[in-house]
């Protein structure tokens, strides 16, 4: 029993990268009706906003030490990261939360990328038939992953996690149990409230804003909006570039769980439409629940009992879960009928 | 129930339709006799595109059945019913629009001659001569033969529903089911359509025929169904519908009409 | 069964031509080498395969892959249970991977558009996901499936002694590597690219036409699209499997990595740059796609530079820098901008390139176009809920 919660907890951290992505997707289609493949490749520029972030704040000054000596007898090199020198403990600060700190860097550069690709290339593509899209998206995913290992190269770049929250917390004792018995590192714990905080920025955006109003109601009926003589082409825009930011903050918080490296847009890609479909297209709670069910569900199937039972499930639960969904229910969990039957 | 007698082809009997909680049909009963043209009218939001649904296998109902010559349609899929001699002509024509104009005369003509599924990869369509002539032949008739290679996309609104028309005779089915073939035409081209109807109509066919425009509906009918709030509420000849109170205030009731 | 029309049959002769006479018009590309000239073969008639599909239906599969892999692996082990003989090995690639193809295609039609896509998909991954885990007995997971000299070949072993060292795969004592298996290759492509022909000029072809066009009027019209589809499935999937067969000829080596999703991209993207829905189109885009991949990646900087060297030379190192970025490694890089280029500029792929110049010289009129009349009910409708 202690085993299955545990799982269940170890999923919901993952349940919530898919759903924040999902969400993303989620919200480019039901605003502009695009099939966005470049958008696991969102979610990767972002960790490697994480990346960059730290790469730029660790740039050292390398002083030659006038009286000590290293090993081999050269003058040591003493290296200071800039940071440090000019904010003093700040920038020491700085570089322990480099993750959490790239989240500043991350909502502008997404922001950016997300609206001069909307203009650049996707506005192009509202009215070609969603096999196009695809493959539109497809292609500049193709080129994003590349770009960025010119940069980067094809390696994992591993980032720390804060010291303050390394480790892992004793979830049991809370809730009454022995120790030891649920124990979950605490950087997963907060990736998973990070998510879910998202997400309630995100809806209550939608739900109570006059732009978020607006946007609603343009992904409910576009023409009628257009009517009234408001500009829901811009909104909608902004809406992409809103999505970008979502699957690239989600990026930067999941660098200290999984080193990325330029394919993990696509890796999350095929896995995140999955959840889309399973969740129902167009709808934003479908993609969450579908998220987060996906996440729990792909860690329970891990359980060596059930491995036992079923080898290899683990490896194919989430495409056999798409695969039962799209048959018995294919408006998936909460869609609406009809969305995309074409 | 009472209604279908010896020259009935098609029997529409006691048919109802529910989205959600909404009566779409109710009650109907409709018996479409042989060789004649059978018009539906009735305001906007009567029932009677659904009826339409129904009939060709698209929309199941929730009550009743449509036998055809004794046969049950109620169930069966679109592409069973057209091939028990349905067929329909849409209120936007629905064609192939990336197939040539011979082409979509053609492609029906294999489906009357080879059933709903036949693997003929070693003939080329060339050297299927029989039913390339055949829709040669219905092509001249329509006027349509300068687009015939034309892709279908391209032709005008009209020449578009002539085609379909065509696409629809080139089967000669039991029963033609024409949803406003003069929907958003021209008095000149309404009066066309009428005159092509006319000369299908002396062949004997029997067709169904929804339309809002009554100089359509009475040059054309021999008999009238009227379609209000899902029910019928009057049947008779073109003149006694037109006579009928009840009609009046049906339509009287949607001034647009 | 032979009766072709005479335009049909032209294009095939030329074909043959042109495809017969590669080892002597490639040699002046520098891609006149045997490994290269069978992938040429092979990667053509994959895509004229998949063309059937989703050229003929517009039915968009990510799922092509699997039945490349399922094709490798059903001929090595044809190899290693049966016989070094390739016929053989073909039939074993057909068989299962026809079988396969029923058997996902006969879900996955289940649902059209996007969801038969991501169907296709799933499946797909499943495959390759198994094929590295729980199938390892059948496919030898990461290390790839190959021939070792304790393989029962029980058929050939009645006749020949066992070797000392791994047999190639013959037919009529020519072993299948080198020229030869290019030959091979060459015309089991201009087999499947004959009834290819056949089925794009057949009534079965126009019914396939007819389903990308409007499926909703072919079923009102009387014909079940289901098995039409299903057909065409199968088809194509026979095409996959016949063309991982022929990997598994030339090198008897099948790996699960043939199976990932990113390969059946890479297919979608060969029948999008030659031309969707044409018959040389896609062979084009493979032949394209291959050549670049093969050439391109083998230029490093010491090519550019000599490649540049006209140059003056501060430009010359910028101009080297830059497009090392394309070449070599960063391949994708320049697959992937393609990519983008012909979708948005050219959705017709190359065939259509080749139709519009070839307009602009000839200012006869495409008969087969006739005069366009704008209609607005042709223009592409914005709204995405087609439901009801």
């Amino acid at each position: 029993m202690d085993a299955f919660f545990l799982q269940v907890l170890n999923g919901l951290d993952k349940g919530g990268a898919y759903a924040l992505i999902a969400l993303g997707l989620t919200l480019v289609f039901g605003t502009l009706g695009v099939v966005n493949f470049a958008h696991g490749a969102l979610f990767m520029i972002g960790a490697f906003c994480a990346v960059t972030f730290r790469k730029l704040i660790t740039l050292e000054q390398v002083v030659l030490s006038k009286t000590e000596l290293s090993p081999w007898g050269t003058p040591l090199e003493i290296r200071t990261p800039y940071a440090q020198q000019w904010f003093g403990d700040f920038g020491n600060v700085l570089i322990d939360y480099s993750v959490p700190f790239s989240l500043l860097l991350a909502i502008p550069v997404m922001l950016l990328i997300g609206i001069s690709m909307e203009r650049g290339l996707i506005k192009h593509f509202y009215k070609r038939p969603h096999a196009e899209q695809i493959l539109v998206t497809f292609g500049l995913a193709i080129v994003l992953q590349e770009i960025v290992k010119t940069f980067f190269g094809a390696n994992p770049n591993p980032q720390p996690i804060p010291q303050a929250l390394q480790g892992a917390a004793d979830l049991g004792v809370m809730v009454g149990l022995a120790q030891h018995t649920i124990t979950y590192p605490i950087w997963r714990l907060v990736y998973l409230l990070f998510s879910l905080s998202v997400i309630a920025s995100v809806f209550a955006f939608l739900r109570f804003t006059t732009f978020g109003m607006v946007v609603r109601a343009g992904m409910a009926d576009r023409e009628t909006v257009s009517m009234l003589g408001i500009n829901i082409d811009k909104r909608f825009t902004i809406m992409f570039g809103i999505a970008a930011v979502v699957a690239g903050l989600a990026g930067v918080m999941y660098t200290p769980i999984l080193p990325p490296d330029y394919t993990l847009g696509m890796d999350f890609l095929v896995l995140s439409f999955i959840v889309v479909v399973v969740g129902g297209m167009g709808s934003l709670p479908g993609a969450v629940l579908a998220g987060f069910t996906l996440g729990v569900v792909q860690s329970l199937a891990s359980m060596t009992a059930v491995k036992d039972i079923l080898p290899g499930i683990d490896q194919i639960i989430i495409y056999l879960v798409a695969v039962i969904i799209l048959l018995v229910r294919p408006r998936g969990l909460l869609g609406k009928r009809g969305v995309m039957e074409n | 129930m009472v209604k279908a007698s010896n020259n009935t082809v098609l029997h529409v009997a006691d048919v109802h339709k529910t989205f959600g909680g909404l009566h779409a049909l109710a009650d109907v009963d409709l018996a479409i006799e042989e060789g004649k043209t059978h018009a539906i009218i009735g305001p906007n939001g009567a029932g009677k595109s659904t009826l339409l649904n129904v009939i060709v296998g698209k929309l199941a109902p929730t009550r009743g059945t449509v036998v055809l010559d004794g046969e049950v349609l109620t169930g069966k899929s679109p592409h069973e019913i057209n091939q028990m001699g349905v067929a329909r002509v849409f209120q936007t024509p629905e064609i192939f629009p990336d197939l040539s104009v011979f082409d979509n005369v053609m492609a029906p003509a294999f489906a009357k001659r080879d059933g709903s599924f036949k693997i003929n990869i070693f003939n080329s369509l060339q050297s299927e001569k029989d039913i390339a002539q055949e829709a040669e032949e219905i092509i001249v008739d329509f006027g349509l033969e300068p687009m015939i290679n034309t892709h279908a996309g391209a032709l005008s609104r009209g020449h578009k529903r002539r085609l379909e028309l065509a696409m629809c005779l080139i089967q000669k089915p039991r029963i033609l089911l024409l949803d406003e073939p003069t929907a958003g035409m021209s008095r000149h081209d309404t009066n066309t359509t009428i005159d092509l109807l006319k000369k299908i109509k002396s062949t004997g066919m029997t067709k169904i025929i929804i339309e809002h425009d009554m100089h359509v509906v009475f040059s054309l009918a021999d008999k009238v169904s009227v379609l209000a709030q899902g029910r019928i509420i009057a049947e008779g000849s073109p003149d006694e519908i037109r006579a009928n109170p009840k009609v009046k205030e049906a339509y009287l009731g949607e001034s647009s009409e | 069964m032979f009766n072709i029309p005479k335009k049909d049959a032209i294009t095939f002769v030329l074909f043959a031509i042109v495809v017969l006479t590669m080892p002597i018009w490639l040699a002046p590309l520098g891609a006149s080498y045997p490994g290269l000239l069978q992938k040429f073969a092979i990667y053509a008639l994959l895509a004229v395969g998949y063309n059937i599909l989703f050229g003929l239906t517009g039915y968009l599969s990510f799922g092509h892959a699997a039945f490349l892999g399922v094709g490798s692996y059903a001929a090595v082990w044809s190899f290693k249970l049966l016989s070094m003989n390739p016929v053989l090995a073909l039939v074993f690639a057909i068989f299962f991977s026809g079988l396969f193809a029923l058997a996902i295609g006969f879900i996955s039609l289940r649902r059209s558009g996007i969801y038969f896509s991501i169907l296709t998909l799933a499946f797909a991954q499943m495959s390759y996901k198994l094929a590295y885990s729980v199938l390892s007995p059948i496919t030898h997971g990461e290390n790839g499936l190959q021939l070792t000299l304790q393989d029962p070949r029980a058929i050939d072993m009645m006749f020949i002694e066992r070797g000392s060292s791994l047999p190639t795969s013959s037919l009529f004592g020519i072993p299948m590597n080198g020229y030869a298996g290019f030959y091979f290759c060459a015309v089991i492509l201009l087999i499947g690219f004959f009834i290819a022909q056949k089925i794009t000029s057949s009534p079965f072809g126009m019914m396939l036409k007819g389903i990308k066009s409007n499926e909703d009027r072919m079923n009102y019209t009387g014909f079940n699209t289901k098995p039409y589809m299903l057909t065409a499935f199968v088809i194509s999937g026979i095409y996959a499997g016949v063309a991982g067969g022929l990997l598994s000829i030339t090198d008897p080596l099948a790996g699960a990595e043939r199976m990932q999703w990113t390969a059946s991209g890479e297919l979608v993207l060969m029948t999008i740059l030659g031309g969707v829905g044409t018959l040389v189109g896609p062979v084009i885009g493979a032949w394209i796609i291959k050549y670049f991949e093969n050439i391109f990646s083998a230029f490093n900087e010491s090519v550019l530079h000599n490649f540049f060297a006209f140059l003056p030379d501060n430009f010359e190192s910028i101009v080297v820098l830059i497009s090392s970025k394309f070449v070599g490694e960063g391949w994708h890089l320049t697959l992937g901008l393609m990519f983008v280029l012909v979708v948005v500029f050219l959705p017709g792929g190359i065939m259509e390139g080749v139709r519009r110049i070839s307009a602009r010289f000839s200012n006869r009129k495409d008969p087969s176009k006739g005069e366009e009349v704008i209609d607005p009910e042709n223009l592409p409708k914005p709204d995405l809920k087609k439901g009801e």
